[in-house]
């Protein structure tokens, strides 16, 4: 395949870029929108909205999604916030501000057009979702509340409690069921796409399984959304849901479809510590509670474990406030995540197996009052308890770093398009605004961007200027594509061996963890680079899949899940390799900078860097597409 | 570690008869989630050749709602305020019997072991539990000013995760704190009057057309509610519900003599 790698950002005054795209993009005639099928997969923050929007659009939309109702896709667990550009604080706040703390926070590895706009729109999200009744934070006097999120200086971010994502979601989720209730969506639950059916080069539709009857079946349609989420379940141990996967977009990778940036991972720093052998999955705190909270571990090795409020305050090392006197605890996400995996290095950890650090809310307690700060994080005090069975009003809270979002993705250009024409990517299944790190309460602000507000329009602009043929079942692709489904799930099911799909999966997930984590080096990618295809290869020979294929069975959904993490995993690792620079969450121990923070390397990594598949244990063939700075200028970030 | 002794609720699938299989379970550490404690079992089952046993799970922290089952009677099992997900075992003690269940009613028909089918609540919200803005065309959010005391009431009712714990709770298997929720959430806001009346009506029509029960005031799903959603919402849709069949009345009346 011979691939271009066209942005197709307009040029000219950033501010306008958006506006005069959206003049130049082609519509579709209201008359003749009903004629157009599109299939949404993934019903969360970019999914859900998007489905809406291109309901009321008139289009005919199809939504699938795995779970039994759209109204539990993984979006609904974020906590903190959502950010826009609206200076009701006049605090000095703007679009441009949020796009330049974007595009720094992100390490200056995103495209300044996308980020632009997405700062844009911030404002319009608010807008929108207070009107469907998001019950947000207010003041007494019924205006909308701020507060200020990690890595920001200035009150940007909406919240409704600790609980912004379910309210966000839910608010997407009843606009769907609106237009379900119209007939202008039709809802897929408890379905998984398998496979994906690309037809003259554009993709025409899906391999779907019914997860409740087994009955595996064609949909076919004139544009394909791709809102699946983020891989963060590659590591098995992450704040993601269990059911969060790449096969959606794994499958679109293996056909065609570009995967740029994996190993661009986030490390969440604030989350509850692994307990045992039979952790499932970790727990964030949101990360507010750094706002209140002070990080801290003990000086001396030997302290570690005493009991906290025994170490006496001068025996204490507040390692954030020491290394980063203006940010303090609210540095970004990736350095927080390393600091405190540094100290665990040195042995001052503290908790189970010395992989924790204290997060004190005595001083917050003295100064606020037992009342306010329970007002403020009641309800994260009250799950840490349920979960630790410790009282985080009484003893400090163990936090440590866990995988939490994935800012890599399947490639897409300004449209939200990927390489192959109809299949489009939003949320954070695509690799677009966050660059090598996001910001904090800025993936709720992404995914709602792309699904209210930029695809209803670049897919009706794509739509407008094909002629497409008719597809249905019996097209020769769509054939080819259900066979190989049917193959893949019949072999699964026969392969009869000795050992879980959970158990590779853990085995992979620690092997990620280890060698492609919080920090990464050539040697250690090397050994995971050699010992993914034997795990892969082990898993094909001795995988025990119990059950059949036509009923509900959850060892086989998540069998299909491990073998395509086997592939991606690869992957990663490998993209981590070839990225000889520290940027952002992907930190290579080789290259940092005298004082231990992330050196990136301009001159030679400026770059986005996107994949195209070969096949199984096949080098991939790397594309690069060139990032320029017209705005920001790279610069070493400092939050000293 | 504790010892556990478990009954658990079987059936291959929705036609068939269902029946309790007993497991004995050793090395159960305190720090295991009631899931996690189940998952040590399935791959247990696994291993052994036998069938694991599905049950719907998702997020693990308390808010998608995607799990629950019946635990020695109680949805979510014993603690106050805690998805299944989130309880952990150091709630119960060496030697327990737990007998475990999915949700009984008949609304949710059991899919399969301990998952059953939910999505009669997704008809009751399309039946009218939302606000009809299309997507651009809000006003700027400060223009309309809600006090925060309705804000703070509109969130409380907003928490429900649609989980069925109040179904499950109910002795008729009524839906009235789930739909007096959304109700409710919507009923606060100011950007929620223009349907509000239709929306009670058409919502409440939905419940009974699914096969929910009528409410009697036991209150057992306002215990049972993980989110300790207050049975006041139900009251509360009651008033809007009489509003509603009033002013439909009223309406009917008025395009009848025109």
């Amino acid at each position: 395949m011979d691939i271009q790698l066209k942005s197709n950002a307009p040029t000219g005054e950033i501010s306008q870029r958006w506006e005069k795209h959206r003049f130049d993009m082609k519509l579709v005639n209201p008359a003749n929108k009903r004629k157009y099928n599109v299939i949404v997969v993934g019903s969360g923050l970019a999914g859900g909205a998007a489905a809406a929007s291109l309901g009321e659009l008139g289009y005919n939309v199809k939504c699938f999604c795995y779970q039994d109702s759209p109204r539990r896709a993984h979006s609904i667990a974020a906590q903190g916030g959502i950010n826009a550009a609206k200076n009701y604080q006049n605090d000095g706040d703007s679009i441009y501000r949020l796009f330049y703390d974007t595009v720094k926070g992100g390490d200056f590895r995103a495209r300044e057009s996308n980020v632009f706009r997405l700062a844009e729109i911030s404002v319009n999200i608010i807008d929108q979702c207070a009107a469907q009744g998001v019950p947000f934070a207010r003041e007494y006097s019924g205006h909308l509340a701020n507060r200020s999120f990690g890595g920001a200086q200035v009150s940007r971010t909406f919240y409704a409690r600790g609980q912004t994502g379910q309210q966000l979601l839910l608010g997407a989720y009843q606009a769907l069921w609106k237009q379900i209730a119209d007939g202008k969506v039709k809802m897929y639950p408890r379905t998984e796409m398998l496979d994906r059916v690309v037809v003259n080069g554009r993709a025409r539709g899906i391999i779907v399984r019914d997860m409740v009857s087994g009955k595996i079946e064609a949909q076919m349609a004139d544009a394909v959304i791709l809102a699946t989420g983020g891989y963060g379940n590659v590591f098995y141990l992450s704040t993601n849901a269990k059911g969060c996967n790449v096969m959606a977009a794994w499958r679109a990778h293996r056909r065609g479809a570009l995967f740029a940036n994996p190993c661009y991972t986030q490390i969440h720093p604030t989350c509850i510590p692994v307990s045992g052998d039979h952790q499932s999955k970790l727990t964030l705190m949101s990360e507010s509670l750094r706002n209140d909270g002070r990080v801290w571990v003990p000086k001396r090795k030997e302290d570690v474990g005493k009991a906290p409020g025994s170490i006496a305050e001068a025996d204490r090392d507040y390692y954030l406030e020491r290394k980063y006197p203006s940010f303090g605890n609210l540095v970004p996400r990736d350095i927080a995540s390393r600091n405190a995996k540094d100290v665990c290095d040195e042995g001052r950890g503290v908790g189970p197996g010395g992989l924790g650090v204290y997060l004190d809310f005595a001083d917050a307690i003295k100064r606020l009052g037992e009342a306010a700060v329970a007002e403020r994080y009641g309800n994260l005090f009250d799950m840490y308890e349920r979960i630790t069975g410790e009282n985080p009003y009484k003893v400090p809270m163990r936090i440590f770093p866990a995988i939490h979002y994935t800012m890599g993705g399947l490639w897409v250009d300004y449209n939200l398009m990927s390489n192959v024409p109809g299949l489009f990517v939003g949320g954070e299944a695509n690799f677009s605004d966050h660059g090598a790190n996001r910001l904090g309460a800025s993936a709720l602000m992404q995914g709602l961007a792309d699904g209210y507000f930029v695809l209803p329009y670049t897919v009706g602009h794509y739509l407008a200027q094909q002629k497409l043929e008719p597809v249905d079942a019996n097209t020769a692709e769509t054939k080819a594509a259900l066979a190989a489904v049917n193959d893949r799930v019949n072999k699964l099911l026969s392969i009869k061996g000795t050992r879980s799909a959970d158990s590779f999966h853990k085995e992979l997930g620690k092997l990620c963890w280890d060698k492609c984590g919080m920090a990464r080096d050539a040697t250690g990618l090397g050994e995971a680079l050699k010992r993914i295809p034997e795990l892969r290869d082990e898993f094909w020979k001795n995988l025990r899949v119990p059950g059949t294929g036509a009923e509900l069975n959850q060892s086989l959904e998540k069998a299909g899940r491990v073998a395509d993490f086997l592939e991606f995993a690869e992957l990663m690792c490998l993209d981590a390799l070839q990225r000889e620079e520290s940027c952002g969450g992907h930190f290579r121990t080789e290259f940092q900078t005298e004082e231990g923070e992330a050196k990136r390397d301009d001159e030679k990594f400026s770059y986005v860097a996107a994949w195209e598949w070969k096949g199984v244990g096949e080098p991939p063939v790397l594309h690069k597409e060139h990032l320029d700075f017209e705005y920001v200028h790279p610069s070493q970030r400092s939050y000293k | 570690m504790m010892r556990l002794k478990l009954h658990v609720w079987r059936q291959k699938s929705g036609g068939t008869q269902g029946s309790f299989a007993d497991y004995d379970m050793t090395d159960v550490s305190a720090d295991m989630s009631f899931l996690e404690m189940l998952d040590v079992l399935n791959e247990k089952l696994t291993a052994d050749g036998s069938d694991p046993i599905a049950f719907d799970h998702d997020c693990r922290e308390g808010i998608c709602g995607a799990c629950g089952m019946v635990v020695n009677g109680e949805p979510h099992g014993p603690r106050k305020a805690t998805t299944t997900c989130q309880l952990h075992m150091r709630s119960f003690k060496d030697g327990d019997e737990l007998w475990i269940e999915p949700w009984r009613a008949e609304a949710f028909p059991v899919i399969k072991d301990l998952v059953v089918d939910r999505s009669a609540f997704d008809r009751v919200i399309q039946a009218g539990g939302y606000i009809s803005v299309r997507s651009g065309s809000a006003p700027e959010a400060n223009s309309t000013l809600v006090p925060k005391l309705d804000a703070d009431a509109a969130f409380d009712a907003a928490q429900c995760i649609g989980c069925g714990a109040c179904v499950a709770a109910c002795p008729n298997a009524s839906a009235m704190l789930f739909v007096s929720a959304k109700v409710s959430h919507l009923g606060h806001l100011p950007q929620g009057q223009p349907e509000r009346y239709a929306r009670v009506r058409k919502m409440v029509a939905q419940m009974d057309a699914e096969g929910f029960g009528g409410c009697t005031n036991h209150k057992e799903c306002e215990a049972a509610c993980p989110k300790e959603i207050s049975i006041s919402h139900i009251a509360r849709l009651n008033r809007d519900l009489l509003k509603a069949q009033l002013t439909a009345a009223e309406e009917k009346k008025v395009s009848e003599s025109a």
